[in-house]
């Protein structure tokens, strides 16, 4: 066993001692765990002198981190909020905002529902507890029973602020661990809805997962219904429940930092961005990125 | 001189012990004593409802996690005890040789499945199908938490329960059975009773791992904050709450050291468990001389 063991921790620090690399220590978001995993990989590939470590745990998580000097980038599903930038700057870090990719939230309800259409208005009414039968939404007699994440998450918040107005979500809201278990639960649970990144409600074809039925969104009771399946309807805005995904880096990156970013950014990094499920940064978050040489 | 030394030695390590003890508490009661202070204990007592991040007031009533928490563990007791007194009776009075030599590796190995592994058996078995028992939407409740737990504290429970009950004196029971008594009243009336004080310790000791124990009960039980009306509720409980938000709470915020008053609450509840055991166990023993 103690062989064993010694052999396995050889071959974690040998290579190691042998390739001094630049580590970049990247934490954050869980909506963009996979995706940013998957391009640094691709960058590491490319620049085998930098070894990128991508964990998740959540927004709020990744935040506190870079305030707290433990790693390069942060990685978030919201902006950082006044409160954590006047913490961050008693710290000496000035976090610099960059987005890598939008991404929509879609509603999703279990297949058998007949519901197909929802206003941003009822689905922030539902989430608050106010509506609790399907009937109240024009669907069947069946309560409602919600699916959200826990507060370490950057959607929780961004959903709590954007869809709910800023008010409570329902104390009797099941607060899961991440996307892939509200997907779970939706497939056996009729009466259930969830909020969840466009890019979990797909399998690996590119089509809804089975069990599963994306709800289209309205802003307004009189406007249509959108999808956020149809990838214009998000790089055009139409779509009401989208968002950045942004990275922190404490003050503006350099180095091997900034090479990342710059990689992240560019034709290929945003072509590994569609793949994985999100969408090219665009319209305004393209000027701010622009202002910082990228 | 030397008898000194080692007298020493192991005075020392008895005062390190309290030592650690006592320095846990302190440090659970120095970071949650400025939240204690600012929010005054009425605020955590008097609350149902936890929700610190809350964009209209933050509140920090934890009666619902309290509750959330003597619901999966007693629930927990009351599913292993029955089964793993029973289970250890039988290793320990009624099975053949072979049978035990199987059964009880066995019963050990239960006790080595890591809690996320338990846990992911509540989120895609043990849910599903309390779900389909009870025609509900989603298994993820009080009672896919507790009977996960239950697993959990059987090996416990188990293993000491058979201690106790081989250690209970031959004569005992070749008097029981002298005396005209069957197998089963010897061993109910007679054995059980002797091996008591350690079938108490087993229970409190699976009743602080069941209290103790958050992965498991953060992916089964669904996390909702709200009073969990019946077993069939999703609850959260104490630990889950401290797991789920000490990663993202800001180091020294008001938010941070509410999580330690959780702590301390919690050490406190363990605690509590373990003396009322020890004063349990000091008067049986008594009554037993």
């Amino acid at each position: 066993m103690r062989r064993i063991m010694a052999i396995v921790l050889a071959g974690v620090f040998v290579p190691t001692l042998l390739f001094s690399q630049e580590l970049l220590q990247i934490r954050g978001s869980d909506t963009m765990v996979n995706l940013v995993q998957r391009l640094a990989e691709v960058y590491m590939e490319k620049n085998p002198q930098v070894a990128c470590a991508v964990s998740g745990g959540g927004s709020g998580v990744g935040i506190a981190a870079l305030i707290a000097n433990r790693v390069h980038i942060a990685n978030a599903s919201r902006e950082m909020k006044e409160k954590e930038y006047a913490a961050a700057k008693e710290n000496g870090v000035i976090p610099v905002e960059i987005a890598i990719a939008i991404d929509a939230l879609s509603i999703a309800v279990n297949s058998s529902n007949p519901i197909t259409k929802l206003t941003k208005e009822q689905i922030g009414a539902i989430f608050r507890g106010e509506i609790t039968n399907w009937s109240e939404v024009g669907g069947p007699n069946l309560p409602i029973s919600l699916y959200g994440r826990q507060p370490n998450s950057g959607t929780y918040v961004f959903f709590q602020e954007f869809v709910l107005g800023n008010k409570n979500y329902s104390p009797r809201m099941k607060q899961m661990n991440g996307n892939a278990q509200i997907v779970e639960a939706l497939r056996t649970d009729r009466g259930g809805i969830g909020y969840v990144g466009v890019g979990y409600v797909r399998d690996e074809h590119g089509q809804v997962i089975p069990g599963l039925k994306v709800v289209d969104v309205a802003k307004e009771a009189k406007s249509p219904g959108v999808s956020p399946l149809v990838t214009e309807n998000i790089t055009s805005g139409r779509y009401p429940i989208a968002r950045a995904l942004y990275q922190y880096s404490k003050g503006t990156p350099k180095g091997a930092v900034r090479s990342f970013i710059a990689f992240e950014l560019g034709p290929e990094g945003q072509k590994i961005v569609e793949e994985m499920g999100f969408y090219p940064v665009s319209g305004k978050y393209l000027e701010a990125n622009k202002k910082l040489g990228f | 001189m030397k008898e000194n030394a080692l007298r020493f030695f192991f005075a020392a390590n008895g005062v390190l012990a309290i030592v650690i003890l006592l320095g846990i508490f302190s440090l659970l009661f120095t970071e949650s004593l400025p939240a204690l202070k600012e929010l005054g204990v009425g605020e955590f007592l008097f609350h149902l409802c936890w929700d610190p991040t809350s964009p209209e007031r933050a509140s920090y009533g934890i009666l619902a996690m309290v509750l959330s928490t003597f619901m999966v563990s007693f629930g927990a007791l009351a599913i292993a005890v029955p089964v793993g007194v029973a289970c250890a009776a039988f290793l320990a009075d009624v099975a053949p040789p072979q049978v035990r030599e199987f059964l009880k590796p066995v019963v050990e190995i239960l006790a080595s499945i890591p809690s996320v592994v338990v846990g992911f058996l509540g989120v895609v078995l043990v849910g599903p199908f309390i779900a389909r028992l009870f025609h509900m939407p989603s298994g993820l409740c009080a009672l896919n938490g507790a009977l996960l737990l239950a697993v959990m504290a059987l090996p416990t429970i188990v293993s000491i329960c058979e201690d106790a009950i081989v250690s209970v004196p031959q004569e005992f029971k070749s008097a029981s059975l002298a005396l005209g008594a069957t197998k089963w009243q010897t061993l109910v009336h007679v054995t059980l009773p002797s091996a008591s004080s350690g079938i108490i310790a087993a229970v409190m000791l699976g009743m602080g791992r069941a209290i103790g124990e958050t992965m498991t009960v953060l992916m089964a039980t669904g996390n909702a904050a709200a009073v969990p009306r019946s077993f069939l509720d999703p609850v959260r409980t104490m630990t889950a709450t401290i797991a789920i938000e000490m990663g993202e709470t800001v180091q020294g915020s008001l938010h941070y050291q509410s999580l330690f008053v959780i702590g301390l609450l919690l050490f406190c509840m363990t605690f509590a468990v373990n003396v009322v055991s020890d004063l349990v166990l000091e008067r049986f023993q008594r009554v037993r001389r």
